[in-house]
């Protein structure tokens, strides 16, 4: 689950990760009344829209401002609009809140992060002098300039530990204490929340000599939300796809992709593998779609209403792998289900495994114009043949 | 002929008496798997199906009964201490089903599991089978035929439609085994090939794998330098979008590792014979047969 800048940084700054002294708005008018406050003399105030994506400098989502009254203006213009920036896509995010905060004096800009390394199976800190820019990037072009500390999960980040990453950045006395403060604190704020990722990009140094967190971004793991109530209840429902929201409060697992052929699968390896075939038959995939290892009628039919609400769908291939759960019990659910629903699609059906020619039969004697398909190559390739003729 | 399972192998089911637990624990029984007891907390003294003994603690039903290996169908809160029961009770083996532990919870049990003899297959899995011998897992037994090809996988589904591709062209199994769609797994890709290389009842391996992390490719690298068997393999999710969780917790491409397109390209820098369509997963693995 992500979050916003602003809920990444009440969590870092409760850790005792220093931020800057910010206020988050949903009206321009709190904006004036945030930055009247925040206001100090001759300093500059900085407007950001809050939305879980990267890249909202180049895209027009942080502004700089000298009094309240641009800030209540760059606010009236953020709020309700779409920003669309590198990691948005072209559709881009509506701006629900803006976060106004005091600019800073920088001088230096750092970069500290903390995440699961699967390979060790341990937590991995990273620091860099490139702050402010991508850390793929950094890791793609100068890889020597990220310094890294495994992290064991039994004694968590060790001091030591700490004071090395400050002094690997070149900071020295009283900065480089400042600063592995400030990694503990990351790493605390990281395995206390049982977050996946939180970075501080970038981890600036301002003339004043502090170090204070500009930017910052957590992420966490779902599997662990049941015990941490408080960051589940920071989920921005706003921030997904309605129909990937619909889709998992049904307990499926959807995700929405631009193509034209939908698919229902049972299994995740699966799913994607179906993906791919429809792909290598000259087709685009049109979602992900698990309707779980051992489908069902009910999951069949959350499935198959969610894939029709997109109108990008113009066929649908159901490709089930029966086990214990028959063909032909996955076959009545279908038919079952799918009579009473009017087909605006033309729908390939493809089940194989336990009972699969008595699912074959089902299909073909509903009369439902189902398309039967016996290979997989061939559901994918009658799917995506039926999507180019079955646009809505 | 098989790896880590077989007909003499005695298993324990965690979480006996649960929806999940006793409607497997049936298919596993009729499958001829020998199931020797079952553990609830608090329902110790009663008997599943009028047959399997019910302990209420793993260590109990090891002494009464001899289990040597255990299946975890605990939920999900609950199961990394499952498995850490099981192996303080010594069984050698524990499968652990379960999908959606925590991240934390799981490197909590590798370190448990460091220096200790146990091997854990799992989390988030179909579990192991040894075709006409043992299953112990969620996997449908009659797909798989008595063979000498090994098979080791993050998916269920896509394993039986791999599986279901042999079978049908009549090449049988020695051992399949569903390693897990976690970022956290107890045994690896490349712990499986060194099982598989080392049984001389297995004379080739089907490696399927997916997006995210890299395990096919130290697998992949254990294949080229130390295996004497050769290896095809399919790898899920090359139209999967970069950042995004396909179903598997450990399905993700992150930071531009992980991808399919890579995997595939070290895979068969490494000889491994790579199937182009997962509708010809069977025929890869055929073609290194001659």
């Amino acid at each position: 689950m992500k979050i916003h800048e602003f809920q990444a940084k009440s969590i870092l700054s409760r850790a005792g990760v220093p931020v800057p002294a910010g206020e988050v708005c949903e009206t321009a008018g709190q904006a004036r009344v945030a930055a009247e406050k925040l206001s100090e003399a001759g300093r500059p105030l900085v407007v950001k829209a809050q939305i879980h994506a990267g890249g909202r400098g180049k895209g027009g989502g942080i502004k700089l401002v000298r009094s309240a009254g641009e800030a209540e203006k760059a606010a009236g213009e953020m709020i309700g609009s779409t920003l669309v920036t590198p990691q948005t896509g072209p559709e881009g995010r509506t701006v629900g809140r803006v976060l106004v905060e005091q600019g800073l004096d920088i001088q230096r800009e750092l970069y500290a992060g903390i995440a699961f390394d699967r390979a060790s199976a341990m937590d991995v800190m990273m620091v860099s002098t490139e702050g402010g820019v991508e850390i793929e990037e950094v890791a793609k072009n100068t890889p020597e300039k990220i310094h890294k500390e495994y992290i064991d999960p039994v004694t968590g980040i060790q001091p030591y530990q700490a004071r090395g990453l400050a002094y690997r950045l070149g900071l020295a006395g009283d900065l480089a204490r400042e600063a592995g403060k400030v990694f503990q604190a990351l790493y605390t704020a990281y395995t206390a929340n049982e977050a996946s990722l939180a970075e501080i990009n970038p981890l600036v140094i301002t003339a004043q000599g502090r170090v204070i967190a500009l930017d910052a971004k957590m992420n966490f793991d779902d599997n662990a939300l049941f015990r941490h109530k408080d960051i589940a209840a920071m989920r921005d429902p706003l921030e997904e796809d309605p129909l990937e929201r619909e889709a998992n409060e049904c307990g499926l697992n959807y995700i929405k992709l631009s193509g034209n052929v939908g698919c229902m699968v049972n299994g995740a390896g699966l799913a994607m593998a179906t993906m791919d075939i429809i792909k290598q038959a000259g087709g685009e995939p049109a979602n992900f779609l698990d309707v779980g290892g051992g489908a069902n009628v009910e999951t069949v039919g959350n499935g198959f209403r969610i894939i029709c609400k997109d109108p990008n769908v113009g066929a649908v291939l159901i490709n089930i792998f029966g086990g214990i759960v028959r063909c032909d019990r996955v076959a009545q659910g279908v038919v079952d289900f799918l009579g009473g629903f009017g087909l605006e699609v033309p729908v390939v059906v493809r089940l194989q495994g336990t009972n699969a020619q008595q699912g074959k039969k089902i299909i073909q004697e509903a009369k439902l114009g189902f398309q039967w398909a016996d290979s997989f190559r061939e559901a994918a390739e009658k799917a995506v043949a039926a999507a180019k003729g079955g646009a809505r | 002929m098989s790896i880590l399972v077989g007909r003499d192998t005695r298993v324990v089911i965690q979480g006996i008496t649960g929806g999940e637990g006793s409607f497997h624990a049936r298919q596993m029984i009729e499958y001829g798997t020998n199931v020797v007891a079952g553990v609830t907390p608090g329902r110790g003294g009663q008997k599943f199906e009028d047959k399997v003994p019910v302990f209420d603690t793993v260590a109990q039903a090891v002494q009464a009964t001899g289990a040597d290996s255990s299946v975890v169908f605990v939920p999900s809160a609950f199961a990394a201490d499952a498995v850490m029961e099981a192996a303080a009770a010594g069984v050698k083996l524990v499968v652990c089903i379960t999908e959606g532990i925590p991240v934390l919870d799981m490197v909590r049990v590798k370190r448990f599991l460091a220096g200790r003899s146990t091997r854990l297959i799992g989390p988030n899995c179909p579990g192991i089978i040894t075709p006409g011998a043992c299953k112990i897992g969620i996997m449908p037994g009659f797909i798989h035929k008595p063979g000498r090809v090994g098979v080791v996988s993050r998916s269920g589904t896509l394993t039986y439609e791999a599986v279901w591709q042999l079978s049908e062209l009549g090449i049988g199994q020695s051992t399949c085994i569903g390693i897990g769609g976690d970022p956290v797994v107890g045994t690896t890709h490349l712990d499986a090939l060194e099982l598989f290389n080392a049984d001389p009842d297995t004379n080739a391996v089907l490696l399927i794998g997916e997006i995210g992390g890299t395990a096919e490719e130290a697998a992949a690298r254990f294949a080229k330098e130390r295996m004497n068997k050769p290896v095809a393999a399919f790898i899920a999710g090359r139209t999967a979008p970069p950042g995004r969780r396909m179903g598997h917790a450990g399905a993700i491409i992150s930071g531009g590792v992980g991808t399919a397109q890579s995997k595939i390209e070290y895979l068969r820098s490494c000889g491994v014979a790579v199937a182009e369509s997962p509708a010809d997963i069977g025929r890869t693995l055929q073609g290194l047969l001659k």
